[in-house]
């Protein structure tokens, strides 16, 4: 081939050496070689069971999950630059990125992706039922991934509220109003009424458990604050350290399941 | 003829009918082998397409489909639908193998080895992009909704949670919110994570199947698919101003009163029953209606709510404490020894507690039946 010299001199050169350290993985020493040099790659053990690998058998769904997630930590640092989290100006920061923004979709790809996240991780739950991968030795990353399915719909719970438009509000003060229905932690719960101390209550609008959610009697800025702190912060944090530990575990478990 | 189908469709809609129809269809066709083929997911695809297709023709329908964020529901609608079947076509393929004692199709391949890079790596590259386009193309044909800006004084008539919550929504039409909105959602992700540790039996790991775990995958599919996935089209699509129950096809009208019919299981025991029992046999203590109570710890009072509440407060007992234990000796014998004292416990109290949403709805629907147990601290 005539190309084959010029191809060699860029493949083997050594910027893309000290990158990847491992040439054209031509070989087995070498396709072991690439898994293990990459930091992204070695994720993945070198070989996997075959029939674990059949998009049949896992859809691909935890993957995309994965996936999916990592596209919405893109999409949503990049909405960070514009979006400010305050009563004033979340809104309008809103009416901007959709009106200024020539073909702007990064809210779109943060929304619906949001959105198809929700759906694949049920799936993904799903399958690992219908294979019955959480049985032994793995029970433990089945709880470790219904700890990921709490933490995507909390997620994409308090993400709603940050648009501060009437569908955000609304579905938050629907969602948030349960917690004054907490059994004895919230002020309108079963059983909050006996916790008081010679007739002051223990118990109450200003100390219950929806407020900690919302941080006030009303839905206002500072729930907005918190929804944007655990949005961005603290929730992604905890999921990515459960990600960790859930791919971790796979491997730990070895690999993914197959019949004995 | 249109007309006469939608008019149909209402009223076969509302959801004592359809989570009727939907359970029982569904929990009928898991058995059948016949529906989990690849003419069979071609047929339901198409129908459900066509079944779509048609309803959109209709402008109340189409007003409910393009509300802000109702998309991902029929995203939601079809994947599930396909993913089941991907997966009871396995089940069930698997489970024709073992009949004729081959191993499942995954052992096939399973003590080989493949190589991460290239193979697993291109797949998921191509699944990386595959997925990136579908959602470029659905945020660019879809734009993400914004409504009106927050405004805490006008509050929109229905108020719905995002969607994926919206079973547990519709739960509060049956329970209290200390129950559907926090109690049975904390019990949901506790009886999750149980799962791996009360499901004892040793095959179906690792490879798909339905025969030798039906207990297990039927109680998971029922409350994955009958009480969460399909009470989210009931709540997102039906369910109106004032909560009420509207067909797909019919307008939004915020003057529909439905009358509030619903009864308390006291109110059953001492009106309707011990009165005119009462009356009948000249017995006053039987004839004395409802007994008063108000909120106070007195102990007069707590012993009037215990009275006017017994029989609410004697099934509940029954139903979880008694009924367990009945059960251990007669019914569930062989599991309850399967699973030893402890893990039965949790399993029993699961399954009781995720049985007491279809009691309480059918309950609802049949005698309208408001609590079983209502006192002034604690409804249930
Ligand atoms: C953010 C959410 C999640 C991510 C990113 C994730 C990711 C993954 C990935 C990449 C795999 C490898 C196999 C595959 O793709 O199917 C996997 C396997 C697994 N996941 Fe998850 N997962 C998530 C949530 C869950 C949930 C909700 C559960 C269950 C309740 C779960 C339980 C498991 C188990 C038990 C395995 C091992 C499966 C096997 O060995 O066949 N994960 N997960």
């Amino acid at each position: 081939m005539p190309l084959e010299k010029p191809k060699n001199t860029i493949l083997e050169s050594q910027v893309k050496k000290s990158i990847f350290r491992v040439g054209i993985p031509n070989t087995d020493r070498k396709r072991v070689l690439i898994v293990l040099g990459n930091v992204f790659l070695h994720l993945h053990p070198t070989k996997v069971r075959t029939s674990g690998v059949k998009l049949r058998f896992t859809w691909c769904a935890g993957g995309l999950a994965f996936f999916l997630f990592l596209v919405l930590t893109l999409t949503g640092v990049l909405l960070m630059f514009y979006y400010r989290p305050t009563v004033d100006l979340a809104y309008p920061d809103m009416v901007d990125l959709r009106e200024q923004v020539p073909f702007g979709i990064m809210r779109e790809m943060h929304r619906w992706g949001a959105h198809a996240m929700v759906i694949v991780v049920m799936l993904h739950m799903f399958r690992v039922f219908m294979t019955g991968s959480y049985k032994p030795p793995r029970e433990f990353n089945w709880v470790i991934g219904v700890l990921l399915l709490v933490l995507t719909f909390l997620l994409s719970f308090t993400g709603y509220l940050l648009p501060w438009d009437q569908l955000a509000i609304w579905a938050i003060t629907v969602g948030s109003n349960m917690a004054k229905a907490t059994p004895f932690l919230g002020a309108g719960g079963p059983g909050a009424e006996f916790l008081q101390i010679g007739g002051v209550p223990l118990i109450h609008p200003g100390d219950d458990a929806r407020f900690l959610l919302i941080g006030a009697k009303e839905l206002g800025g500072i729930t907005l604050n918190r929804f944007y702190v655990l949005h961005c912060i603290f929730i992604p944090l905890a999921a990515a350290v459960l990600m960790a530990v859930h791919f971790w575990r796979i491997r730990k478990d070895g690999g993914i399941s197959g019949p004995m | 003829m249109s007309e006469t189908l939608k008019h149909i469709v209402n009223y076969f809609s509302a959801p004592e009918w359809s989570f009727t129809i939907f359970s029982v269809l569904f929990i009928w066709a898991l058995f059948q082998r016949w529906i989990w083929t690849r003419q069979g997911v071609i047929i339901a695809m198409v129908a459900i397409s066509v079944a779509l297709g048609w309803a959109l023709q209709d402008a109340n329908f189409r007003v409910t489909l393009l509300k802000p964020d109702n998309a991902p529901i029929f995203l939601m609608i079809y994947l599930f639908s396909f993913f089941l079947w991907m997966a009871m076509l396995q089940a069930h393929n698997n489970d024709r193998r073992m009949e004729q004692r081959l191993p499942p199709e995954e052992k096939e391949t399973s003590d080989q080895k493949t190589w991460v890079w290239p193979d697993l790596v291109y797949i998921e590259l191509l699944c990386m992009i595959l997925c990136t386009v579908a959602l470029v193309v659905w945020s660019i044909t879809v734009r993400a909704p914004l409504e009106e800006p927050a405004n805490p004084a006008n509050t929109p008539n229905p108020s719905k949670a995002p969607w994926y919550f919206l079973g547990l929504q519709e739960l509060l039409v049956y329970f209290d919110p200390w129950f559907a909105g926090v109690v049975l959602p904390s019990i949901i992700v506790l009886g999750l994570m149980a799962i791996p540790y009360i499901d004892v039996n040793p095959k179906g790991s690792g490879y798909y199947c339905f025969k030798e775990r039906r207990l297990a995958i039927l109680t998971f599919l029922i409350g994955f698919f009958v009480m969460w996935d399909f009470l989210i089209p009931i709540g997102t699509i039906l369910r109106g101003p004032g909560w009420n129950v509207f067909g797909p096809f019919e307008e939004w009208s915020s003057h529909k009163v439905v009358a509030l019919t619903n009864v308390n299981l006291s109110e059953y025991v001492w009106v309707k029953a011990f009165y005119p029992l009462g009356q009948a046999i000249g017995w006053e203590w039987l004839a004395q209606g409802l007994p008063a109570t108000d909120g106070s710890l007195s102990l007069a009072n707590i012993t009037r709510v215990f009275k006017k509440e017994f029989a609410g407060i004697l099934i509940l007992a029954f139903y979880f404490c008694v009924l367990p234990g009945l059960l251990a000796r007669g019914w569930l014998k062989d599991f309850c020894e399967r699973l030893g004292f402890a893990r039965y416990s949790v399993a029993i109290f699961l399954f009781l507690t995720m049985a007491t949403v279809p009691m309480k709805m059918y309950l609802r629907w049949l005698v309208n039946l408001k609590y079983i147990v209502d006192t002034p601290w604690i409804k249930f």
